[in-house]
């Protein structure tokens, strides 16, 4: 009986363990501020709910990430959905800019995963080759300059402003987490992509429209990236070449700390939830460390294979 | 004789297309260009196009042992940086080992030494990544995406701004013609000898590609480690239960991607005479790379397609960049045309589907 319960299950090791992690930044990063600056600002609410309003963006990306990588694939083309989707919202402007924001997200999503599903194009390659035309389409829609145009009122609010003294972004967030998560656990679709990740044929064979779940889950994606770039464009009050780059990487390495397998059809919403906060504060007390770019690098890489080897070790082939 | 040709061309489907569709390219950019066919425009081309040529030979091991080298772009810009502090022509704080590096040509073996260091690490980085990848049982494509961010890292360490110097002969010897490449380290009378007037024409840099494919590819590929890696990618069960060495396999496909990105930063650092830790150039290149393997005919999921494949994928991304110098593109639209031609490039491929009998066929 105790056995059983010591025993975690394979799906919650790695939230336990990333749990586990985020507390160790916690205590080191408030330990360090202690001894340099006397001061705790890691364990103040304040200064946690302003890292997390700038985690909400990383967040929502994420979110939209994990659907895809789920299904086994992936999706390259979110910096430049992002950086498009705030650009046309912002040029766009009025009551208009964030459904057209959104729309052009969807769209985007929508292209990668007829490419991916109905063309069979490996999806690395395709939404790579969809990246770089939604950055040539921006490079010539703005003239390779900073757009002039600002972000609208609705945006704003939605990205900086506070409601309860909480972000409006977190509620985003927590709003795009519900609605994925449900998604996920309750609804046919969300039985549908885990099937589809472990055995596509097999999904096909049982019935699935596995074609058009695929289609759906890159229009998610493209859809979770467009809601990040307009809340950042609203956050940041423009929108900018290059906005998107910092995303990419981030995300993905969230989801795969998160205990979601890379190879799909295994991982939890909390997980990637978990991810995306061990990101952020690992970031944020890296800044108050004054850590050069390198030692962030070399130590971000580090964080991702140390936690890999913790809990995501695949299994031997033997047969 | 005829119906084993037919075979041959076949199963090389990709790499055929690929170096048809590349001498198209290169002739009809010859043809516009107002000084097309000569020495000096092959030179400048070549030099464009080893460094890439080089990371999509790395890209390929990894891709036909099915894994991903997401960190190709890191290892390279790593070596370049590293390069810039060896190869500088002056004698460095090295000498205390005993290590005498001189100028070029003079203390030829001070920049072998350093060229060696500089390979040997790019190696060495892929080695890391293959024990990751085997012992640590982490999926390549993200061990490798963490290992590059160290090696970044590594890389910003090393060259926080972009500076540095390379020995300025052995710049000019590796990045012209062959002609200038003898006159500078002197041999073959300065290259005025009457039997190599016919070579002197031809760019370093291709003689270094056709060099490093001829002796360090084929000798692997046909080597019982390289046709392993084949195996791994085709059916890593099968390959398992076969007796091959998987793991050593694995760890030579990364290794061999780390040699590979190693030489493509150092000639990249040697090209542009410093070392610069340019992140976005690094994903840059990595990402060209994946396309380039696709392209040259090698399939995403492992076990089938070619290194020399790759290499034509390369240099065909590369021509397509080399128009619009001359047909006068606006600048501003070339990323759209890139991601157009390459999403073009990648769609033919989907012909395949008209043609599946068995919707099952599709996937695998």
């Amino acid at each position: 009986m105790t056995t059983a319960t010591l025993r975690l299950s394979r799906a919650d090791r790695p939230i336990l363990f990333a749990g586990l992690f985020i507390f160790i930044i916690l205590v080191a990063g408030t330990a360090y501020t202690f001894a340099r600056f006397g001061s705790a600002p890691l364990l103040s609410p304040t200064y946690l709910l302003q890292q997390l309003q700038i985690g909400a963006f990383l967040g929502i990306v994420a979110a939209g990430m994990m659907i895809v990588i789920l299904i086994a694939q992936i999706d390259l083309s979110v910096p430049w959905t992002l950086a498009a989707a705030a650009m046309m919202a912002t040029s766009i402007g009025g009551p208009l800019a964030i459904p057209v924001g959104l729309g052009v997200g969807l769209l985007v999503g929508i292209i990668n995963g007829i490419g991916v599903a109905y063309l069979r194009v490996p999806s690395m390659i395709f939404t790579l080759g969809v990246n770089a035309v939604m950055r040539g389409l921006m490079v010539a829609h703005t003239g390779g300059y900073a757009p002039q145009t600002a972000a609208t009122d609705l945006m704003r609010t939605l990205a900086s402003e506070r409601t309860l003294g909480i972000p409006n972004a977190l509620f985003v967030w927590a709003a795009v987490s519900v609605l994925v998560a449900g998604m996920l656990q309750r609804t046919p679709l969300g039985r549908h992509i885990y099937a589809i990740g472990n055995k596509e044929a097999a999904a096909y064979l049982a019935g699935v429209d596995t074609r058009r779940v695929t289609v759906i889950c890159f229009g998610l994606c493209g859809l979770a990236a467009a809601l990040a770039g307009v809340l950042l464009a609203g956050y940041s009050t423009k929108a900018y070449q290059g906005m998107g780059d910092a995303y990419l990487l981030p995300s993905i390495a969230a989801v795969v700390i998160g205990g979601t397998n890379i190879l799909g059809g295994r991982g939890r919403y909390l997980g990637t939830l978990i991810g995306v906060v061990l990101i952020v504060l690992l970031n944020s007390v890296l800044s108050i460390m004054d850590m050069p770019e390198a030692g962030r690098q070399v130590i971000y890489g580090l964080v991702i294979i140390l936690m890999l080897l913790v809990y995501g070790r695949g299994d031997r082939v033997t047969s | 004789m005829l119906d084993d040709l037919a075979i041959r061309l076949r199963q090389n489907i990709g790499l055929v297309t690929a170096v048809l569709l590349f001498c198209i390219f290169y002739l009809l950019y010859n043809l516009a260009h107002p000084r097309g066919f000569s020495s000096a425009v092959l030179v400048q081309n070549s030099d464009e196009i080893f460094a890439l040529a080089m990371l999509a030979m790395a890209q390929t091991v990894p891709v036909l042992a099915s894994g991903l080298d997401l960190s190709v772009g890191a290892v390279m810009t790593m070596v370049g940086c590293l390069a810039s502090y060896l190869l500088t022509g002056t004698p460095l704080p090295l000498e205390l080992l005993g290590l005498h590096l001189g100028t070029f040509p003079g203390g030829i073996t001070g920049i072998l030494i350093g060229m060696l260091i500089c390979v040997g690490i790019g190696a060495f980085a892929g080695f890391v990544n293959g024990c990751v990848v085997v012992y640590g049982r982490i999926q390549p494509i993200i061990a490798t995406l963490a290992t590059g961010a160290v090696y970044i890292g590594i890389a910003l360490f090393l060259r926080p701004t972009p500076g540095g110097k390379i020995d300025e002969d052995l710049n000019w010897a590796l990045t012209n013609s062959l002609g200038d490449f003898a006159s500078t380290v002197h041999i073959f009378d300065d290259g005025a000898a009457s039997w190599f007037a016919p070579f002197a024409w031809i760019p370093v840099p291709f003689v270094l590609l056709a060099l490093i494919a001829l002796l360090v590819w084929v000798p692997f590929r046909r080597s019982v480690l390289g046709r392993s890696v084949y195996a791994v990618g085709s059916a890593e069960g099968a390959a398992y239960m076969s007796g091959l060495p998987i793991d050593r396999a694995k760890i030579a496909a990364f290794t061999l991607a780390g040699f590979f990105a190693g030489c493509g930063g150092l000639f990249l650092a040697i090209q542009t005479s410093s070392g610069n830790a340019d992140i976005p150039q690094a994903g840059a290149y990595t990402l060209n790379s994946i396309a380039s393997v696709v392209i040259g005919g090698t399939s995403l999921l492992g076990g089938t397609g070619s290194a020399i494949g790759s290499i034509f994928g390369a240099m065909i991304l590369r021509v397509i960049s080399f128009f619009f110098r001359i047909f006068d593109i606006a600048p501003l639209l070339q990323p759209l045309f890139e991601g157009l031609i390459l999403l073009a490039a990648v769609s033919i491929g989907a012909l395949r589907v008209l043609r599946v009998k068995n919707t099952l066929e599709l996937f695998r």
